[in-house]
């Protein structure tokens, strides 16, 4: 006789807890290899990874976790930015003080505050050095190359999330970097005033206008940057990431000189195979992956037994969770031992002096202190322009996964890094000692100050530097790591310089001790 | 494809498909465009930048005073009144009185007695403001009209 009905209903409360796991997670215990693997497949979260990674890719020394350490910087702020919302008020009148609250008065407000504030430093950090170990590694060659591009949007995304997380305290800190930032907004009119059009063409003035809302920073400003900080920005990384990590996992992990011998697993073959593939048809591509089309290039190559991998369960995991837990360890620490810094409320009145910009803005204000126009925004569109066509100007085949390709690759790079610091050193050195243009010439016309200053007589040496190595070596991977090495070179001096060496007035003071008192 | 006597060459497939893909993009990029303009401010929110000075009497020829709270100087010379503006022409700091004329904390520009620019990165010199008087005698700045270098005001 089958069941009475309340019999199957107490079975199945009986066994509803099973049930409802089986119906949640549907592999079986992540207790062997296949059954993690299958967990790593098909758990939506998981499944960014491979199954299976290369045991090349897990060497510390290939990435030195500096993507996954971003990432987890990220992550770190998205939950301590929410605390922050719980109390921060977005509203000139009381912004100072509910920081003030948050500081002084909310539980573990004040540790919340500092972790959001020295995990954004070192998120800028982590992606900066990501961006050089990418690049030192020939990692943006086919088939990466949009990806680097992606890599570029998210560098600048994270740098748009430093900026306006700065004005949102309202103390004199945040009121005079921001007012300083959204002029250099405004600053194409040192060009068309110096032209005499403004009246009729200003686009600074519109993008200041759009920025702030109101021709100065005001609580409209306020509320943009709020907006952008706590909404547009993350949004757009959350979805630039999506876009990172997914392209990395359809490249085949990441880039690694060997791909070809130790295809393992899914994923596409290096690039050549993908793009000169001989038409044999036992080599076309037949397999097809359950409801998507078949796959590109080269059968997967399922049949071959996974040389070199192992599991990402447990073997990369493990990495990303140690990575992760770092992080937060560093976070923390410095969170207990450093207070971010509050100073007075705005005042529009009395700016501070040395008015600093974020460390990472330093050289960047370095550059702006020759020409606002030319060092604020001319030089920044030259490196963001130029960092995003390194793919696409430098083809050579060179092995991803190889830091500087080659010996040689080595040489020029210590020689343009030594290149590069010397011309630095000289930019700031010359004006400091012997004044420029203005002082020697002091009715000179400002469109010559535009185009002759330090800054863009510096960017003109590197640019130099990397065509004479394309000349001397023909390689446009030497040469394009002699342009990158010199950037890096110019941005960590000028970057010293300002964090250091500039005092009251931007005067150049050896150490602040000097400084004059008042 | 089939025998057609007027041999088509969009098939009416592809004719109906590209329609419709064309009528989308026009109507979200007309829908963007209604949007983009939201962002730009058509009044700009602010207080006004006229301000009341006090009686001509107040400022006797050759003294200068700071008006606080307006980051303006007002000039009183034998050849009337002067109001210059203290906001730094380079990226918007305010400068300070030092010897000699005017000092940029932000990045050092320096501007003479009159506010000519005379070192650092500033494109030009400082700004002189309209100074006019209201109907009660008292002076009048006006920190968004901007005048030329050395006008001063004389009733
Ligand atoms: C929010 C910022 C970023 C995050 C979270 C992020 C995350 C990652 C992660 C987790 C990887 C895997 C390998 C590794 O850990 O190094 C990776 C690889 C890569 N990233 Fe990023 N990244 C960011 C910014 C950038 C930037 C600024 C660039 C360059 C402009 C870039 C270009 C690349 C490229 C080309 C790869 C592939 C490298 C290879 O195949 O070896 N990424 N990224
Ligand atoms: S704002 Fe005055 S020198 Fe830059």
């Amino acid at each position: 006789m089958s069941k009475s009905g309340i019999a199957i209903i107490t079975e199945n409360l009986r066994s509803l807890p099973r049930n409802f796991r089986d119906s949640i997670v549907r592999h079986d215990r992540p207790e062997s290899d296949r059954s993690r693997s299958q967990a790593v497949f098909s758990n939506l979260f998981l499944h960014i990874h491979a199954t299976r990674t290369h045991i090349r890719s897990l060497r510390p020394s290939a990435t030195f976790g500096l993507g996954i350490a971003s990432i987890s910087l990220f992550i770190i702020l998205l939950v301590t930015g929410v605390l922050l919302m719980v109390y921060y008020k977005p509203s000139i009148g009381l912004a100072y003080e509910s920081m003030k609250d948050i500081h002084f008065v909310v539980p573990s407000g004040r540790l919340v505050r500092n972790v959001h504030r020295w995990s954004a430093h070192l998120m800028v950090i982590a992606v900066i050095l990501h961006m050089c170990r990418v690049f030192y590694t020939a990692s943006y060659k086919p088939p990466r190359e949009f990806n680097w591009v992606i890599g570029m949007g998210l560098f600048i995304i994270t740098l748009a999330l430093s900026f306006t997380g700065y004005l949102l305290p309202w103390d004199q800190l945040a009121y005079w970097a921001i007012t300083i930032g959204a002029n250099i907004a405004a600053s194409p009119r040192e060009l068309t005033d110096a032209v005499g059009i403004t009246q009729s063409f200003d686009p600074g003035g519109l993008s200041k206008e759009l920025l702030l809302g109101a021709s100065e920073v005001g609580q409209d400003a306020l509320t943009r940057f709020y907006l952008l900080h706590v909404m547009v920005l993350p949004l757009a990384m959350g979805a630039l990431v999506g876009v990172h990590f997914w392209r990395i996992r359809k490249d085949g992990g990441i880039g690694r000189p060997d791909i070809n011998q130790t295809a393992a697993g899914k994923g596409v073959d290096d690039a050549r195979s993908l793009r000169n593939l001989p038409s044999s048809p036992e080599l076309s591509p037949t397999k097809s992956y359950g409801l998507m089309c078949v796959v590109d290039g080269k059968t997967p190559a399922t049949d071959l037994d996974p040389v070199d991998t192992v599991p990402s369960w447990p073997y990369l995991m493990r990495a990303e969770v140690v990575i992760f837990m770092a992080c937060v360890l560093v976070s923390i620490v410095l969170g207990m031992l450093m207070d971010a810094p509050l100073k007075e409320l705005a005042n529009p009145s009395v700016p501070e002096n040395p008015a600093k910009a974020p460390w990472y803005f330093l050289g960047l204000q370095e550059m702006v202190s020759y020409s606002a126009f030319m060092g604020g925004l001319i030089i920044p569109a030259i490196v963001v322009l130029g960092l995003g066509l390194i793919p696409y100007i430098d083809r050579e085949p060179n092995p991803p996964g190889v830091y500087f390709s080659s010996r040689g690759g080595k040489r020029v790079a210590v020689r343009s890094a030594v290149f590069g610091i010397v011309a630095a050193v000289l930019a700031v050195a010359v004006p400091v000692n012997f004044g420029w243009l203005r002082n020697w010439f002091p009715d000179i016309s400002q469109i010559w100050i535009i185009i002759f200053n330090p800054g863009s007589l510096l960017t003109a040496a590197y640019a130099g530097w990397s065509i004479r190595t394309l000349q001397t070596t023909q390689s446009t991977r030497l040469s394009a790591i002699a342009l990158f090495t010199c950037f890096v070179a110019g941005f960590l001096i000028t970057t010293y310089v300002g964090m250091n060496l500039r005092g009251p007035n931007w005067d150049f003071y050896w150490s602040s001790a000097q400084w004059p008192t008042h | 494809m089939s025998g057609r006597l007027d041999g088509d060459p969009i098939p009416r497939r592809d004719f109906l498909g590209l329609a419709g893909v064309w009528t989308t993009t026009i109507a979200l990029l007309g829908s963007l465009l209604g949007m983009i303009r939201l962002p730009k401010p058509s009044v700009l929110p602010e207080a006004s930048r006229r301000f009341r000075l006090g009686k001509p009497e107040d400022f006797p020829p050759g003294t200068s005073k700071v008006i606080s709270g307006q980051n303006v100087l007002v000039i009183s010379s034998g050849s009337g009144i002067a109001a210059m503006s203290l906001v730094c022409t380079h990226l918007g700091c305010i400068v300070a009185k030092t010897e000699g004329g005017f000092s940029c904390p932000c990045h050092g520009s320096f501007f003479d007695q009159d506010g000519q620019i005379k070192a650092g990165p500033a494109p030009r010199g400082l700004r002189w403001l309209e100074v006019t008087r209201a109907v009660d005698g008292r002076l009048v700045v006006n920190a968004g009209r901007e005048v030329d270098p050395g006008t001063y005001y004389s009733a």
